[in-house]
């Protein structure tokens, strides 16, 4: 094992368990550095810039947006996380979620029935669109050995082409009135999911759905850290051959996997369908599927911090609402996104690298002390 | 060390003689020192072989003069002048080449391609000048006699087709000193002597060789000068004249070496595991197992020889139920041909696999996690669909304690572990399982000597209690001297059944050759075969170190004193190991 | 669809299982699928999918496609894989679009394209090979990236200049056209006749022949350089053989890295030329959005290619083509091409009866070839949505029914880190 310029710079930190939090840390200090300095040299006050972020951000207003936006995210990044936690990258949550959006709301929009029936059926018809279309991606790859990030990417688009043709006025869509936007009939109020009053200070509702989300992050980590389906998940993922050779059905697990993940990626367009627009038409958000995986990367599969992430992405995208009115482009913040995520991602591979040769070293060092003995096993 | 050192016999020799010399390397990586203090010296126009145990340091220190790694300290000197090699670039410009141990070849570019990579002959300073290319290789391979033809894909070679390939792509280079590391490892005994009359012919025509081996016989039958490493150092320089395979043995462990040998039977008249016509195809619907059949009965240990390749991983898979095959596979009563690899290992298949870090642990999990693998249905680690977290742990506590598994805590990563450990947490692990049979794939493969016989008292105490065990072994001493029976398989066939009580390691290795008796005298071993065989009386330890088991000797084909000429089977899967030995010497 | 290299140099490395395509083969198999498109056309007189005009606008739409392809290619056989095409190309259609504005010259455009690919390109070398994190993470946040910086900067540039906004550039030079002279219009004339085969062929003659950007030429000779590059010179080996087998080229003294950087840099550039050939080219003006996933039909194209310069070159036309059809009266060409597809694959399933006995395989490719045969006959058009997924739908039937036969580089994707040769 050569010791890298990296290796050498992580060689001077030390190792505690603040180390894992201080890497995203410092990355989004980075990712700060990086955007104050694209900033200044496109002529705008970096720290103006950041004052705005911050002041507009902790409106109560605005804050009910983040919270809103960041249940999405973090439903979307917790279906991507069930896929990494197995080595699988489910890169179709977008077409997931789109798909099983479009649908549930046309039958949502289509059924009477009494108030939480009513949203249970809705949700029920998501989840089923959403795993049924990912697990089309799990049987390409079980049956056929089809990698699913090429499949996913390739369903994302055959997704969008089914939805634009379903969207059409001969089949799902009514006109939408006063616009030339068309949409699926508007779900009821018995449909609907009512909205919180959190936040003081504001008429704006949190989206009920948020609880949703929470027990979701709280199913997740009840099922990998204290079920056998979630150890033999983290067991294929770790590695697939000693799963095998330990009993586990992989391909199973792979198909499984697939469909849970794509049944929460169905839950993605939910909070937005059932909370706020209850009607699928053009102009439902798209692109959550791609969020979802860069903050299922900053916050590491693990529910907590990906609730972090999606908080962190979400205050972004709202707060940055306020850049354009002053003359700054708003994108700024999709750039400090995506430098965060990058940095991150490298920040936690250094540190991941850091680890493994310095428990190696405790373990030699504890178990031989002062005999120089030659180890195997010191390069994964 | 000192104890064990010898006198450098090379030492008197004049710089200009000597082709290679290393003084002083030592090289250290986090936590370990992999060479210290190596002192080396190669003759033009030898074969000088490298002996040690795996994990002695063997490999790093060919790295070194390869100029994969950079000495931390000492000299190396080329034909008499100091060199500091950057690169392999850098060595291969001084006219070192290496052979490794697993071939450097890309198997989806031709034999032409591979050879020429880094030093390609350009036409008009751009384009590859093929035809200069094929030319020249068909000339050096007419020259040695390799026989290698350009422009097929290397993936459709042998591998002793392979291994000429490497040898052509060092001597295209214009190398005139040779490391083959490991080189018989993957070869059948007609390739080594193929291997070995290549290397003559080398030799003849002025190049030198340095050839790193741990089989003992090959090396007297092929060297001619042999320098031993044990622990990082070099500890002996010995002329092949005047050593026994055995004394060879002693110096490379630095110690009294232990024996598998098993004493009374415990064989009872009840059939744990039966297994009738046992049928598996590969790839292209060739049979790799082919009507294999077999009892264990409790208490008994069944052997399995033959030369790796012959379909024992196979068979080994297909018991699992990790590879369909055809056939009766019978547990206890139960015929379990039709269950799962899941549901064999809960009727009591204890199974230890052939290569740890890929089927038998998760590396970047922590060892109580390592626990529950393979047992994640059965108490003490789960209750119902939940995984019982104070249970496991405890119950790893408990291996740890009971097999002696070396380490600092049950939250350490599996990965941290020296081999030895980790193969004692395996045992431990499949031994908890209370396994009415125990598959055991080379279980001391890789390990060091005190692990190895941890390892074999803990398979003889579960045999005395009724546990039927299927050993498949590269090591035919290990085999003869646990085994009840033994049966030899050959290109996924049975072929013979042999008493282990009265057969020695050479007509083993004849029988699983599928060579009769006599035909054996022609397998490369057969020179290094006579000397171990004779060196039976010269037990005699070396030195005061005798009582100490050093862990740090990572030995792969476990060294015992009985009959060590078991060369033509030590032939350790290539395919399976590179994930091992990737790990080891690094 | 195993179009390997159409280039004529000597086989210098006969692949011994390799079908290989000479001129004359590749000359006749493109005349039989003229042949079948003809039948086609004269069966239900969808007009269009072989006139001059959709052969031109197919090669149009295949030039980005290609070009994203070639981009793959280089990175995956250096073994990085390169889902950032698409944020790749997004930088390429911004720069493209602003050198040419700023210098007032669409080649500085080009050139300029390149170059914010290979931006693009050289962020995910950095953080793919130096610092070893997973190619499929590293892709997606440079798609990320790449967006949210062309957002920026289009806010930011073309927001004050005449006739650009937000979201879009004003008017970009134009790159010239060039026509071989004199043939335009008799070939229009043997085309408007409607005549069996004879039209078709006056059709994709002038497809080619006529009004073909200078830009699209270039392009269009990249994949012969490609291919000479990667599989003719040293260079090209070393580079491929850090997609096979990184360590044996390390023993060898091949800097892997740098070949790995070199690849990765230079696949950015390509992707960005296609970005900017969006810009500069297809559309004459910068837009948002423009790129519209061709960098993942791309990396379809390079797939359904085998990894090969000639495949992909097939698969980009082929996408292109169908990109094409949809402008052009789309329901009823693409249906028109159904019975194109139902011949060839009956034609298949033939083929693997008689000539390689594989009854199984024939058979299902008979069925498949009976059922595309059944919708083109009970349907008259294929909804327009349906011809936007063609590429994708193709590229997952190629992967699930001839996975077998494709052969990706042996070590892509997989991390690699300097020293750790056996």
């Amino acid at each position: 094992m050569t010791s890298s310029f990296s290796d050498r710079l992580l060689g001077r930190v030390r190792l505690g368990g603040l180390l894992a939090l201080a890497a995203p840390l410092l990355a989004i200090v980075f990712a700060a550095i990086v955007t104050a300095i694209i900033l200044q040299l496109t002529g705008s006050a970096p720290l103006h810039t950041m004052n705005l972020l911050v002041d507009y951000g902790s409106q109560p207003r605005t804050i009910v947006m983040i919270i809103n936006l960041a249940t999405t995210y973090y439903i979307s990044a917790l279906a991507v996380a069930i896929g990494f936690r197995m080595n699988l990258f489910n890169i179709g949550v977008d077409g997931q979620y789109r798909l099983a959006a479009l649908i549930a709301a046309a039958v949502g929009g289509a059924l009477v029935l009494p108030g939480p029936l009513h949203v249970l059926v809705t949700v029920l018809v998501a989840v089923a669109v959403g795993g049924l279309w990912a697990s089309l991606a799990g049987l390409l790859r079980v049956t056929r050995g089809v990698s699913e990030v090429i499949s996913t990417i390739m369903l994302n688009a055959i997704a969008t082409g089914l939805g634009a043709w379903l969207l059409t006025t001969d089949r799902l869509a009514v006109a939408v009135s006063g616009s030339n936007n068309i949409g699926t009939k508007p779900i009821p109020p018995s449909g609907q999911f009512p909205g919180l009053a959190l936040i003081p200070g504001t008429q704006a509702k949190v989206f009920g759905f948020v609880i949703v989300a929470a027990l979701l992050g709280v199913a997740y980590h009840v099922l990998f850290n204290w079920t056998r389906f979630g150890f033999d998940m983290r067991a294929t993922g770790r590695s697939e051959s000693a799963a095998v050779a330990s009993g586990v059905n992989v391909k199973k697990m792979v198909l499984l996997t697939m469909i849970i993940s794509g049944a929460a990626a169905g839950l993605v367009g939910m909070p937005q369908l059932l909370g706020a627009s209850y009607s699928y038409s053009l102009d439902f958000p798209t692109g959550l599927g791609f969020t979802g995986i860069a903050i299922a990367l900053l916050g590491r599969n693990n529910p907590v911090g990906i609730a972090i992430g999606a908080l962190l992405w979400s205050y972004l995208d709202n707060s940055s609402d306020i850049l354009d009115l002053e003359g700054i482009p708003k994108e700024i913040v999709i750039i400090m996104q995506g430098t965060i995520v990058l940095s991150v991602i490298v920040a936690y591979e250094l540190v991941h690298r850091y680890r493994i040769a310095a428990e190696q070293r405790r373990v030699s060092r504890q178990l031989s002390p002062g005999d120089p003995a030659p180890k195997e096993g010191a390069a994964v | 060390m000192e104890e064990a050192a010898i006198s450098t016999s090379t030492s008197s020799a004049t710089a200009t003689e000597l082709a290679v010399e290393l003084q002083g390397i030592t090289k250290r990586f986090p936590g370990v020192v992999a060479n210290r203090d190596i002192r080396l010296s190669v003759r033009g126009g030898h074969v000088h072989a490298i002996v040690g145990e795996n994990g002695a340091g063997k490999s790093t220190l060919m790295k070194i003069l390869y100029g994969m790694q950079r000495p931390d300290e000492g000299e190396i000197r080329v034909n008499g002048s100091p060199v500091g090699f950057r690169t392999p670039a850098d060595a291969i410009a001084a006219g070192i080449g290496m052979v490794h141990q697993h071939f450097m070849l890309a198997d989806n570019l031709t034999v032409l391609e591979n050879i020429i990579l880094g030093s390609e002959p350009r036409r008009r300073g751009l384009g590859i000048d093929f035809a200069e290319a094929r030319r020249k290789i068909q000339e050096i391979s007419g020259a040695y006699g390799l026989g290698v033809s350009p422009d097929t894909l290397v993936e459709d070679l042998g591998v002793g087709a392979r291994q000429r390939v490497e040898i052509l792509k060092v001597l295209y280079r214009g190398a005139r000193i040779l490391i083959l590391d490991e080189p018989t490892a993957v070869l059948v005994p007609q390739e080594v002597e193929e291997l070995f009359g290549n290397l003559r012919r080398l030799v003849r025509q002025g190049l030198t060789i340095i050839f790193i081996s741990h089989k003992l016989d090959e090396v007297l039958s092929v060297a001619d000068a042999i320098t031993v490493i044990r622990r990082g150092t070099t500890v002996a320089s010995v002329d092949p004249k005047d050593v026994t395979a055995r004394r060879l043995a002693e110096l490379m462990v630095g110690s009294e070496l232990p024996s598998p040998e098993t004493r009374e039977s415990t064989v009872t008249d009840q059939v744990a595991l039966s297994v009738r016509g046992l049928t598996v195809r590969g790839g292209e619907g060739r049979a790799v197992v082919e009507d294999v059949s077999f009892d264990i009965h409790k208490g008994e240990v069944l052997g399995i020889a033959g030369v790796e390749g012959n379909g024992q991983a196979e068979l080994v898979e297909a018991i699992m139920g990790m590879r369909p095959a055809d056939g009766v596979i019978t547990l206890g009563d139960a015929d379990v041909s039709a269950w799962s690899t899941l549901r064999r290992r809960e009727g009591g298949i204890g199974y230890i696999p052939e290569d740890r870090q890929r089927h038998g642990l998760l590396l970047e999990a922590p060892l109580w996690e390592n626990r529950i693998l393979g047992h994640q249905t059965r108490k003490p680690n789960v209750r119902g669909p939940w995984i019982d977290r104070a249970g496991a742990r405890a119950d790893t506590q408990r291996i740890v304690r009971e097999y002696d598994v070396r380490t600092p805590g049950i939250d350490v990563d599996a990965a941290a572990l020296s081999g030895g450990n980790q193969q004692k947490l395996i045992v431990g692990r499949e031994m908890s399982g209370d396994p009415v049979v125990l598959i055991a794939s080379h279980p001391t493969r890789g390990v060091d000597v005190g692990a190895q016989a941890a390892i074999w008292d803990h398979l003889r105490a579960a045999r005395a209690a009724g546990l039927a065990v299927l050993l498949i072994s590269a090591d035919l001493d290990e085999l003869i001297g646990l085994s009840d029976s033994l049966k030899v398989i050959l290109r996924g066939r049975i072929v013979a059944d042999v008493d282990p009580g009265d057969v020695t390691p050479e007509r083993l290795g004849s029988a699983m050759t599928g060579a009769t008796d006599g035909a054996y005298s022609t397998a490369p071993g057969a020179t290094g075969a006579g000397g171990g065989a004779s060196a039976h009386p010269e037990v005699t330890g070396a030195g005061g170190g005798a009582s100490a088991q050093p862990e740090v000797t990572d030995d792969r084909d476990g060294p015992s004193p009985e009959r060590r000429g078991s060369a033509v089977t030590d032939a350790p899967d290539h395919r399976g190991s590179a994930a091992t030995d990737a790990g080891e010497e690094a | 669809m195993t179009l390997t290299e159409v280039s004529a140099a000597p086989p210098a490395t006969p692949q011994v299982r390799r079908f290989r395509l000479s001129w004359q083969v590749l000359l006749l198999g493109v005349l039989a699928l003229i042949f079948m498109m003809s039948v086609a056309r004269t069966v239900t007189g969808a007009n269009d999918i072989t006139s001059g005009g959709t052969i031109g606008a197919a090669i149009g739409l295949a030039v980005p496609i290609g070009l994203a392809a070639l981009g793959g290619l280089w990175s995956e056989r250096s073994g990085v894989v390169n889902i950032g095409l698409e944020g790749m190309m997004i930088l390429g259609t911004w720069a493209g679009a602003w050198g040419a504005i700023a210098f007032a010259n669409p080649w500085a455009g080009v050139i300029a394209g390149a170059i914010g690919g290979a931006l693009g390109g050289l962020l995910h070398a950095l953080v793919t090979v130096t610092f070893g994190v997973d190619h499929i993470i590293s892709g997606v946040a440079i798609n990320i990236l790449g967006l949210g910086a062309t957002q920026y900067l289009s806010k930011l540039v073309f927001t004050g200049m005449k006739g650009g906004g937000e979201t879009q550039s004003p008017r970009i030079p134009p790159v010239t056209d060039v026509s071989i002279p004199g043939i335009g219009g008799s070939l229009q004339d043997l085309e408007d006749t409607h005549v069996f085969f004879l039209s078709d062929l006056a059709g994709v003659l002038r497809g080619v022949t006529q009004h073909v950007s200078l830009f699209t030429i270039v392009a269009i000779l990249l994949v012969p350089l490609s291919f000479y590059v990667l599989w003719r010179t040293a260079f090209g080996l070393r580079l491929r053989s850090c997609g096979e087998r990184p360590v044996a080229a390390e023993s060898l003294g091949v800097n892997v890295y740098f070949y790995k950087y070199v690849a990765v840099v230079i696949s950015g550039a390509l992707a960005g030329l296609g970005g900017a050939f969006l810009s500069i080219v297809a559309s004459g003006i910068y837009r948002e959005g423009q790129t519209g996933g061709r960098g993942f039909i791309g990396l379809a194209a390079m797939i359904f290619g085998n990894w090969r310069p000639g495949g992909l070159a097939g698969g980009a036309l082929l996408f292109g083509y169908t990109d094409a059809l949809q402008l052009r009266q789309g329901g009823t060409s693409v249906h028109a091409l159904l019975l194109v597809v139902a011949i060839l694959l009956a034609a298949v399933a033939v083929y693997q009866l008689v000539r390689l006995q594989k009854n199984r395989a024939a058979l299902i490719s008979g069925v498949f070839a009976i059922a595309v045969f059944a919708v083109f006959a009970v349907t008259d058009t294929v909804p327009e949505q349906f011809t936007s997924f063609t590429p994708h739908l193709t590229t997952l039937l190629v992967l699930s029914l001839a996975s077998q036969r494709l052969r990706m580089p042996a070590a892509d994707g997989l991390p690699y880190r300097k020293g750790q040769a056996k």
